[in-house]
């Protein structure tokens, strides 16, 4: 499950700090169905409207919830996500920037075994137009975000927020947001994050933003050939020099490997339109929508 | 983090993976006595770096005039952009065969993937080009673990001889030394087998995690740190992702995909950057900073400031960059793009304190910075 609804029910770990209780208090206003919170140390208060439990486990037995939103410093994530995934989430959205990458895989293989969806780590969320919102996003301002049928997917919450506000500018709107994250190891793949939206009903044209740096744009565009449904994409760091990690652990181009032309030349073959800058992508979605 | 080959071997040796006997050194002089104590020997440039032995980085030594001798031509040299400070004197081995082993962290199978080859002591690139069947690799579920059983049905099919088991052992031992020290990348290129049969580790090339260096500090003392400018230098010091470029138009925004792309805007535009600055994330209230290192830059002669706000609202990063500018007073003209959260207040704050207006997108505000610049700025 990738794309959360206003249904599901959301746990949220580490929902006492200072960035838990104020985006919590966002996604509450929002429409997001905050169920619960975790933290051990204040188990059996409540905060922000809901219960705290000590643990995603005793959370689950007592207030059942769909998916944890995690709000937990680097080194705390490996422990906090394998209590979600025992507990049984379907989803994880992990917000955190600088995990350890052996923990990331290790909760990698542990969300495989038990069929949970990760999202991240180091994104700023997911956004499900009118419905609901996870992270930091800012899904309640009206000129980023607006009801509509393009969905979007970003390895970059800045950058995906302007893309997010170019494509409302424009006079379209999105059905949703999908901030997969700049780590160089992430669940939700821009490729996984294309299927998903390519079964979405509710979703007409893709908008996806990559950066260099890996593999994940070239292994999407395979997906993409096959879609009926266009593909406009933006590649970030063509003007980026060779070996440098450029702010985001996974944006780092070695040798040939994850060049912008490598990644541009495999959308375009696949029938993608590939932005030369974001503010293009209103006039972009003109053509490839017809209208 | 890049570990420099002497630094990299004691974790193998530690581990039971035999490594030359050798004196990391950083005199001439030094040189020649660890060769008098040695042996024949190999002198080795110590770069965090490849291709040393292409760049004429390793030399072998017979005495210890000679050593003495190659070690004055390698130190000092520059091997792509590092000089030699350092080289490791190391005793010959009689080589018999030549394997390559690497342990790394794998983005398509989310996981530690071990890669063995026979055809070592040569770019594993141009192995996987003329002679893929020669590789072998395999995914390992890192809760699991990888043990010298698993290391013999991977190695199943190819032809090692009597070397297998303890190619076995050796690549469980290195599986251990990649987890223990939160490895990115540990190869050992080549693993020899030797004259008397038995295997020894060549070289080693470590790349540790920096999303570990908190819970490593002990072995990142040991590690290379990335070679920074005096302005990148000040950027980590404020935790600020700064990179120093060769343009002369300043580049100022929030997020890591935003930076990157108004430095991508320039340059589509006919512009070169001077700099990444993002002061994204954590970061957003240190904008006065930030704007410090941008303008500090020499020949810089305009500067793009690109705000979009998310999670950095654009108020907070508008109020610090313009107390800098009050307080600076830059000669450069400055181009404005502001968008997202908090944009209206920051828009008005930029008319009111320095009577400016922002562009409509980044494109038009980066386009006004390069014509700028092309101008010779003010």
């Amino acid at each position: 499950m990738i794309i959360v609804r206003k249904e599901h029910r959301v746990l949220i770990q580490g929902i006492t700090g200072k960035q838990g209780t104020f985006w919590t208090e966002l996604m509450q206003d929002y429409g997001t169905n905050v169920v619960g919170g975790v933290n051990p140390k204040k188990a059996g208060t409540s905060h922000c409207g809901v219960p705290v439990y000590a643990s995603a486990v005793d959370a689950m037995a007592q207030t059942p919830f769909d998916v944890s939103v995690l709000f937990i410093p680097p080194l705390g994530v490996k422990d906090a996500a394998l209590d979600a995934i025992k507990a049984g989430a379907r989803n994880l959205c992990i917000l955190t920037e600088h995990i350890p990458v052996h923990d990331v895989m290790y909760i990698m293989a542990a969300a495989k075994v038990a069929g949970t969806a990760i999202t991240g780590p180091n994104t700023a969320g997911s956004v499900t137009v009118g419905e609901c919102f996870l992270g930091f996003m800012p899904a309640f301002n009206e000129r980023i975000f607006k009801p509509g049928r393009i969905g979007v997917i970003s390895r970059s919450g800045s950058l995906g927020t302007l893309m997010c506000q170019n494509i409302v500018t424009a006079g379209y709107g999105q059905s949703a947001f999908i901030g997969i994250g700049g780590d160089p190891i992430i669940g939700t793949t821009t490729r996984a994050a294309l299927e998903a939206l390519d079964a979405d009903d509710g979703t007409d044209a893709v908008v996806m933003v990559g950066e260099i740096g890996g593999e994940m744009e070239e292994h999407a565009a395979e997906y993409a050939a096959n879609m009926d449904k266009p593909v406009i994409a933006f590649i970030a760091g063509g003007a980026a020099p060779k070996g440098k990690k450029m702010g985001h652990a996974g944006a780092i181009v070695m040798g040939d490997r994850g060049t912008y032309q490598s990644k541009s030349k495999a959308l375009e073959a696949a029938g993608a339109s590939v932005l030369a800058t974001p503010s293009h992508v209103g006039d972009v979605l003109k053509e490839r929508l017809g209208s | 983090m890049n570990f420099e080959e002497h630094a990299a071997k004691p974790l193998l040796a530690a581990a039971g993976i035999a490594v030359p006997d050798g004196r990391y050194v950083r005199t001439a002089i030094e040189a020649a006595a660890a060769q008098q104590a040695i042996g024949p020997s190999v002198v080795k440039a110590q770069v965090p770096t490849g291709k040393r032995g292409k760049a004429g980085g390793i030399k072998t030594a017979d005495s210890p005039g000679e050593a003495q001798s190659v070690a004055e031509q390698i130190l000092g040299m520059d091997i792509a952009g590092h000089i030699v400070a350092g080289v490791l004197v190391e005793g010959r081995s009689d080589i018999a065969r030549e394997f390559y082993a690497a342990i790394m962290n794998d983005a398509a199978s989310k996981g530690p993937l071990v890669i063995f080859s026979t055809e070592g002591g040569m770019d594993i690139e141009d192995v996987a080009a003329s002679t893929p069947d020669k590789i072998k690799r395999v995914a390992v579920d890192i809760r699991v673990g990888f043990d010298a059983k698993a290391a013999t049905l991977m190695l199943a099919g190819l032809d090692l001889g009597d070397a297998e088991p303890a190619v076995a052992g050796a690549l469980a031992k290195l599986y251990a030394v990649y987890i223990a020290n939160d490895a990115e990348l540990l190869e050992i290129n080549p693993l020899a087998v030797v004259a008397d049969g038995s295997l020894v580790a060549l070289d080693c090339k470590f790349v540790m995690d920096d999303s570990a260096i908190k819970r490593q500090t002990e072995l990142t003392e040991h590690g290379t740190p990335e070679k920074l400018t005096e302005l990148e230098v000040r950027g980590e010091a404020a935790v600020i992702k700064y990179i120093e470029l060769d343009g002369d138009v300043g580049v100022l925004a929030n997020g890591a995909g935003l930076t990157m792309t108004t430095m991508d805007v320039v340059r589509h535009h006919g512009g070169n950057p001077a700099n990444f600055c993002e002061i994204g994330g954590e970061a957003y209230t240190k904008a006065q900073m930030a704007l410090e290192m941008v303008l500090d830059k020499p020949g810089i002669k305009s500067l793009v400031v690109n705000f979009c706000g998310a999670f950095a609202r654009c108020e907070v990063m508008m109020e610090g960059l313009l107390n800098a500018w009050e307080e600076l007073n830059p000669d450069i003209p400055v181009f404005f793009s502001i968008a997202g959260t908090g944009d209206e207040e920051a828009i008005k704050m930029l008319k009111d304190r320095l009577g400016l207006d922002p562009y409509p997108d980044m494109d038009a505000a980066s386009k006004a910075a390069v014509d700028a610049a092309k101008g010779g700025g003010k």
